[in-house]
């Protein structure tokens, strides 16, 4: 299989954070101030910066894995200066203008529940747990856009496999970190924070599920999930939670964020269906970020013949 | 009135178009420009409609009935931008797919709002020469009355279309509710709109203090 390889990354281009402000309501602002005070063109030379990313620490020693796609990568501009992460703003682009919130030193991350072996890992522990692959995924999001991001992560099941999960174990729970301080999105009621997520104990056995804690090479940017976040392709981009510090393993189903906000519109399996329209968007199309025409939208995204199989029986007009 | 204020509005009406060129020509529409060409020109086509609806609750208030010179204008504009925010959905986000345009507009409930709105917005702009305000009389009164159900059908649009954050949506919607809520009290009570005036008259004729607070709050 023909893995691309990454090496053109170009090197995060740094801004002045004073100067990188939400580009659409800067832009709206602009307009407005420039309109009430008819002062024709003032504000046209604000809109030109590049969204400030962290500069980050290279990941040696990664393997290529056959599970990546050969499909053409996002540019890594493109991947951290368009993220949806409430916990960092609710704009597209507010996730990188706020990402020098998001401290992630020091990160525990708690295994605990239906567990022979719990334990509280501290992050670079867990980077270190399992060696870790490059996984170049399609992402595919419910607001009907997709992009192909060369994760770095190692597999989930590493993880559980070392905390021996008892056979009450049927579901695992995931919770990111609760700290209006560090995450500012977490002042606005939008949700009910911390935001949780589930997977059902085969769905995270499963290979293509990852624990990424990096992208490009690179240490995982503050906006994408930092320091480390879930990656299961097969499903909308929502159910990848990010910034976890919390693994819970349990019985029932656990509560996922979207879910128990809106259950009619985004169920607990979140398998990408392009049969079961959202509400809102179709799902029958995508927009891959770069490209003019939308795509057709692939079943399970396009890694059906990996885990359809986890589903035989299930009506997933139902289940979805 | 200011001969060039005129055509000062009518340029800074344009000011959002040649941002969003400007943004295109040095490539800076973030990773999603269709999507951010939608909103931007939905966001502008809305502040305007509120715009043109603020026209007659500041005349009534300021006793400045040359506003309405730019009632028109602004309405236009609305128009322009909403019929601009139309044309990046059909041609850049379905690039002209009519069947999945009117599925759209038949099951999504915002879409269909938006659509509303535009529809709503086609007679007002068509009814809005001169000749044609003279043709209908009292009628173009009542037909452009729809102005208020299109900007309501705007407002649910994007309250409808935003996933979790509803600070903006709701921010406009108070807006309008103010707006509409004036011509209410306006109509209801006559008297209030008449003190507004003749209070300002009063303070415009005497510098004295018989003029209120109110007054001069609406003149500076
Ligand atoms: C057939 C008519 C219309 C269609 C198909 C349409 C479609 C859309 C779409 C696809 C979006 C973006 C949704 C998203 O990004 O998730 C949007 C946003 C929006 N539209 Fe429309 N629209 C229509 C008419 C209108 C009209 C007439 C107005 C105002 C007068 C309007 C105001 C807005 C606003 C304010 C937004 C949100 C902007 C933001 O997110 O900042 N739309 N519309």
């Amino acid at each position: 299989m023909l893995i691309q390889k990454s090496n053109d990354i170009k090197s995060a281009v740094i801004t002045p954070k004073e100067f990188y402000l939400n580009r659409r309501q800067f832009m709206l602002s602009a307009s407005a101030a420039a309109l009430a005070t008819g002062a024709a063109l003032s504000g046209l030379d604000w809109t030109g910066g590049t969204p400030e990313v962290l500069a980050g620490e290279k990941l040696g020693n990664v393997k290529k894995s056959s599970f990546s796609t050969a499909e053409k990568q996002n540019s890594f501009k493109d991947i951290t200066s368009y993220n949806n992460f409430y916990e960092l703003g609710t704009d597209k682009e507010d996730p990188a203008t706020n990402a020098r919130y998001l401290t992630t030193r020091p990160w525990t991350v708690s295994v605990e529940g239906e567990v022979r072996k719990p334990k509280t890992y501290d992050i670079d522990a867990l980077v270190k747990l399992s060696p870790l692959e490059e996984r170049v995924y399609r992402m595919r999001c419910v607001e009907a856009w997709s992009m192909v991001i060369p994760w770095l992560g190692f597999p989930l099941s590493s993880l559980i496999k070392l905390a021996e999960p008892t056979g009450n174990a049927k579901f695992i729970q995931f919770v990111t970190l609760l700290d209006p301080k560090r995450m500012p999105g977490q002042k606005l009621p939008i949700m009910e924070w911390p935001y949780v997520e589930g997977l059902r104990m085969d769905e995270a056995m499963h290979p293509l599920t990852i624990l990424s804690v990096g992208l490009y090479g690179e240490i995982l940017p503050a906006q994408n999930g930092a320091p480390i976040r879930l990656v299961v392709p097969w499903k909308y981009g929502f159910k990848s939670i990010k910034s976890i510090v919390k693994i819970r393993f349990v019985e029932k189903q656990p509560p996922a964020s979207w879910n128990r906000m809106q259950p009619q519109e985004y169920g607990f399996y979140s398998n990408v269906n392009p049969e079961v329209d959202h509400p809102r968007w179709t799902q029958a199309t995508e927009r891959r970020i770069g490209e003019f025409l939308r795509r057709k939208t692939l079943k399970f995204n396009g890694y059906g013949d990996q885990v359809a199989q986890l589903y035989s029986g299930m009506d997933l007009k139902k289940f979805y | 009135m200011l001969p060039w204020l005129k055509p000062a509005v009518f340029l800074a009406c344009l000011i959002p178009l040649g941002q969003l060129g400007y943004n295109a020509y040095t490539g800076n529409l973030t990773a999603n420009p269709i999507e951010f060409i939608t909103r931007f020109t939905g966001s502008w086509a809305l502040i305007l409609l509120l715009s043109s609806l603020a026209v007659t609750p500041l005349r009534k208030i300021c006793g400045w009935n040359a506003l309405i010179k730019y009632r028109r204008m602004l309405g236009l504009f609305a128009f322009f931008y909403a019929a601009l925010h139309f044309l990046t959905y059909m041609v850049l986000d379905h690039f002209f797919d009519f069947q999945a345009i009117v599925k759209d507009i038949l099951k999504r409930p915002y879409v269909t709002a938006g659509f509303t709105s535009l529809v709503l917005m086609i007679p007002l702009a068509i009814t809005s020469t001169a000749s044609m305000i003279r043709r209908l009389g009292k009628r173009w009164q009542q037909l452009h009355r729809l102005v208020y159900f299109a900007a309501a059908a705007a407002v649910l649009h994007f309250y409808w279309l935003v996933k979790a954050d509803i600070r903006r949506p709701v921010q406009y919607g108070l807006v309008l509710a103010v707006l509409l809520g004036s011509r209410l009290v306006f109509s209801w009570a006559p008297a209030i709109a008449r003190r507004f005036s003749s209070q300002r008259s009063a303070g415009r004729a005497t510098a004295n203090a018989r003029a209120s607070k109110l007054s001069r709050n609406s003149e500076s």
